[in-house]
């Protein structure tokens, strides 16, 4: 399977090169919308939230835009990873190629969308007169997780969505639904300890507070939220590709 | 034992059901009521053969003979439910030219693409960018997205990025029925060029008189068995009497 992605390492790029030029086709700014985009919703969300409902907390933007940056980026890879398969049907029953490759490469185009909105988030960091340590390149580490952890759910979403394209809809409605139980804009203190169980079992929650430790607090997460990192990415991967290479020879028939 | 490909006991069942489930809801109401049919199948049943290195093998039959089952199976693209296929070599698989282009990119980008999914290397495309344009006679709308090509432009780039390597192996299907008669001999003409050079071909077309001129063996499939194998002209002369 490594031979494999190395074999088609040039086909991965590819991929990814189209997704990103069809994402800003016939844009004038391009690639620059993908700074722009999480700048713009973290102005308007902060400009809500500290007028209408105010949160006691300290440097709100940069709190608000590491949560949206975290969400966002398991949303579009997750989501497009799901689709992945379907779209590319009528190549998957002309051509033998490794179909986990699709998936694949989705997650990692997300990831380069991803690398694009760092700079919205330096600037506001200089623009907040955060302080900025050395420890801010630990930061990649959990995106890096993250992007595991999304792989493995996208492949499991791209095989249930061949079968049942239900998913599309009902993914949609857990997606809003997980956007309001991880504490993206709210501190997690708030929520009520007969309900503190839903962010603890959700698994976002930990990636993004690993990211938050370390941009926003300028401190080293604990072993703790490291070890349950790494545990939910490999056994996303795990699960991931275990349901995912059971089920790709029927994928044929179905799409 | 200079075999490029042994087919072994190949057999393809389909489980055809009544309607396509798609839906979960769909899919536990038939459940329920008890009627989630499987329909099986049967493809290709039962077929085994021997293709030599350097030979053209032309796969004749009537409409639903398991033709394009059989392509698709030596192409990687369908695992068969029982037998096994063996392939020594690299394929190059025309059963749809233009399988993997994207309408909304451009000629040039698609190049990239499909070149890339057919396994070529980012330099090893660049470097044939000029002899893949002029086979495709596209100079002019190489920035153009493809979807405002014609249908033969689109068959003809095809044709021209998936012919540009000489495989081991190719697999012609119906391709060659697409465009018109200058772009088809120019096709035919690329592929004799490919049989010279020593590329194994495997040929489905209903178009016997060029399953004559080109293939030396033919296999002939009807109801997805084997009726027979052998060269050209006695199965080509049965085939035809049968038909007609």
């Amino acid at each position: 399977m490594i031979k494999d992605i190395f074999l088609y390492h040039n086909l991965i790029n590819e991929l990814i090169k189209r997704d990103i030029k069809k994402k800003y086709r016939r844009s004038i700014l391009g690639i620059i919308w993908s700074m722009l985009n999480p700048l713009f919703m973290m102005i308007i969300t902060a400009m809500v939230f500290s007028h209408l409902f105010r949160f006691d907390i300290k440097n709100f933007a940069l709190y608000l835009l590491t949560g949206q940056l975290i969400f966002t980026f398991y949303a579009e890879a997750t989501n497009f990873a799901m689709s992945s398969i379907l779209e590319n049907g009528s190549l998957i029953k002309k051509v033998y190629i490794p179909k986990y490759l699709f998936p694949l490469s989705r997650v990692l185009s997300s990831g380069v969308n991803l690398c694009f909105t760092i700079p919205a988030l330096f600037l506001i960091m200089l623009y907040t007169n955060q302080e900025i340590h050395f420890t801010i390149f630990l930061s990649i580490i959990p995106l890096i997780l993250l992007l595991i952890f999304c792989l493995g759910i996208g492949l499991i979403l791209a095989t249930i969505a061949v079968y049942f394209r239900d998913v599309f809809h009902l993914y949609g409605v857990f997606l809003s639904a997980l956007n309001y139980a991880t504490p993206i804009f709210y501190p997690k203190e708030i929520v009520p300890a007969s309900y503190q169980f839903i962010i603890k079992y959700n698994p976002l929650y930990y990636y993004l507070e690993a990211f938050r430790n370390i941009v926003y607090s300028n401190s080293i997460p604990s072993a703790d939220i490291w070890i349950i990192c790494i545990g939910l990415s490999i056994t996303s991967l795990g699960l991931g590709l275990y349901v995912f290479l059971k089920k790709q020879n029927n994928f044929v028939l179905y799409i | 034992m200079d075999n490029i490909i042994s087919v072994e006991h190949v057999k393809m069942k389909f489980n055809l059901m009544e309607e396509k489930v798609d839906t979960l809801k769909e899919y536990i109401v038939k459940l329920i009521k008890g009627n989630l049919l499987y329909n099986e199948f049967t493809a290709l049943d039962d077929i085994s053969f021997n293709v030599k290195k350097g030979e053209i093998l032309g796969i004749v039959g009537f409409n639903g003979a398991g033709k394009s089952t059989l392509l698709k199976i030596l192409a990687g693209v369908l695992k068969p439910t029982e037998g096994k296929v063996i392939i020594r070599g690299s394929i190059a698989p025309l059963i749809e030219v233009g399988a993997g282009f994207d309408p909304e990119l451009t000629a040039r980008e698609n190049i990239y693409l499909n070149g890339a999914i057919l396994g070529y290397k980012r330099d090893f495309i660049k470097k044939n960018f000029s002899k893949i344009i002029s086979f495709a006679e596209i100079e002019r709308f190489i920035d153009v997205p493809i979807k405002n090509f014609s249908s033969g432009m689109y068959a003809r780039l095809g044709f021209a990025i998936a012919t540009i390597v000489n495989p081991d192996i190719l697999i012609v299907d119906e391709v060659l029925s697409v465009g018109d008669f200058k772009f088809q001999n120019k096709c035919e003409q690329r592929i004799n060029e490919m049989i010279d050079n020593g590329t194994t071909v495997i040929i489905v077309s209903h178009d016997i008189g060029l399953i004559e001129r080109i293939c030396n063996r033919v296999l002939w499939l009807e109801h997805g068995k084997k009726k027979c194998i052998g060269n050209k002209d006695i199965v080509c002369k049965m085939y035809k009497s049968y038909g007609g």
